[in-house]
């Protein structure tokens, strides 16, 4: 049986995804503020390593390196609303992009499980908002 | 078995096992970050063999072409010889042309005693007798003898100072380079092709232009060249020559302290906008989907036009950009 992130396409499932959802963040002035000064290459990098690990594909990133990776926008404010918004459009990415809904479904969840460490608390530490 | 030297170190892999552990193991630790081929810190140079095709994917044609690879996903099936950090050897060079294109801006025309290999649009850093070095863009086309540079005469700038005030032609300097990724990749000669810059920006992309033309590109051209004032356009004359003489190419001078609105240029394909570079670009390529676009220059204007040609539709790994950082003295 294949893998979501088989399912999905791959790598090159990742390459399609990236620029229409960086672009949708970019785009959502909800969100826009984080990404003011960072350097739009490595931005990319990241964005695809993050969509890898959440298509269920090969990604070393643990626990500690999305707390690391994020816990000066927790300073800056991010909380439960902003990782709602990324999921958000994950979803419209993915559905831009003709995936079925119980996939998108899948890649949601994978995406909710690394919520707690990108906000800096401990696991089940706040109800979500999705 | 393969091996993989890098300096003074040969290190022999094991099956399976990628550059970044089997160099690790031999003592030799590179930058890394992910391991996992995303971040790019391990980002290396192969000066002998090919690197394995796997540890190139994602990044741009221009580092392909020129051997990096990601250190952390190779495994390559022959033996490679990696580059030490961006020392390539030093090349001396005689000054050859020293004269005025604009009331800042020096052109220098440059021999070195040996090719550098480059490509017109990459930089070199230049070091004068005794001084620091600096950074200059290549702005002759690659098969030229000599180089020519667009200097921007800082005041009080070690090096820009140097050479357009106390430099003399036959003066020597050291050249180190190539480098650098804005330079034309043939093989998609219908593309469109967006190039703009400012102030000596426009040295590196009238490089690449030069290229272009001579490979033949075929697709739209559009060439956007932004100064404060009227007289930062020094490369009006040249550009309007080589649009009389290819119909694929558009040369738009962005003047930010102009008359607002559009006037005609030295060329019916020229024309001369009041305003910034940003809005000009927005104005003449309103849908940059499919464009490859290099931009060059002022590091937030480059960066706020990166970012707004994505937005409207360009694809991120179709942007190249190299900002000009101004060196502190």
């Amino acid at each position: 049986m294949p893998t979501l992130y088989e399912s999905l396409g791959g790598e090159a499932a990742v390459n399609a995804a990236v620029d229409i959802f960086y672009r949708k963040m970019l785009s959502d002035d909800r969100v826009a503020g984080f990404f003011d000064t960072v350097d739009m290459d490595k931005q990319a990098a990241k964005q695809k390593a993050f969509l890898t690990m959440v298509f269920g594909g090969p990604a070393n990133y643990s626990g500690k390196d999305m707390r690391a990776a994020h816990s000066h926008l927790v300073a800056r404010g991010l909380d439960d609303r902003h990782v709602d918004i990324v999921i958000e459009h994950l979803g419209g990415t993915l559905a831009e992009l003709g995936v079925a809904p119980d996939l998108i479904a899948q890649v949601a969840a994978l995406a909710n499980s690394v919520r707690d460490d990108v906000l800096s608390r401990a696991k089940g530490g706040a109800a979500t908002g999705t | 078995m393969v091996a993989v030297r890098r300096g003074d170190v040969t290190a022999t892999l094991a099956a399976g096992e990628s550059v970044l552990d089997g160099l690790a193991r031999h003592g030799v630790t590179l930058p890394s970050s992910c391991r996992a081929g995303a971040c790019q810190s391990c980002l290396v140079r192969a000066v002998a063999g090919t690197p394995p095709p796997a540890a190139q994917q994602g990044l741009r044609e221009g580092l392909r072409r020129q051997g990096y690879f990601l250190a952390c996903c190779a495994r390559p099936q022959e033996d490679l010889e990696l580059a030490e950090g961006d020392a390539d050897l030093d090349v001396e060079a005689t000054v050859t042309v020293l004269d005025r294109l604009a009331p800042d801006v020096v052109r220098v025309g440059l021999r070195p005693a040996r090719s550098l290999g480059h490509r017109a649009g990459q930089f070199v850093t230049v070091t004068p007798p005794g001084g620091p070095s600096r950074a200059y863009s290549i702005a002759s086309a690659s098969d030229a003898p000599e180089l020519e540079l667009h200097v921007r005469a800082i005041p009080g700038g070690a090096v820009s100072g140097w050479l357009a005030e106390r430099a003399r032609v036959g003066d020597r300097v050291t050249l180190r380079g190539p480098a650098g990724e804005c330079f034309y990749v043939a093989g998609r000669a219908e593309q469109p092709l967006l190039l703009a810059g400012t102030g000596t920006g426009i040295a590196p992309l009238f490089g690449l232009l030069q290229d272009a033309l001579r490979e033949g590109h075929r697709g739209r051209i559009v060439v956007v060249h932004g100064s404060v004032a009227r007289e930062g356009q020094y490369l009006e004359t040249s550009l309007a020559a080589l649009a009389a003489a290819h119909a694929q190419l558009e040369v738009h001078h962005a003047v930010l302290q102009g008359e607002p609105g559009c006037a005609p240029g030295a060329h019916a394909r020229c024309s001369v906008w009041g305003g910034s570079i940003a809005s000009v670009v927005a104005s003449v390529v309103p849908s940059p989907k499919g464009f490859n676009i290099t931009l060059c220059g002022d590091p937030s204007v480059v960066a706020g036009m990166r970012r707004a040609l994505f937005l409207a539709g360009a694809a991120l790994t179709e942007i190249r950009a190299d900002a000009f950082l101004p060196s502190a003295a």
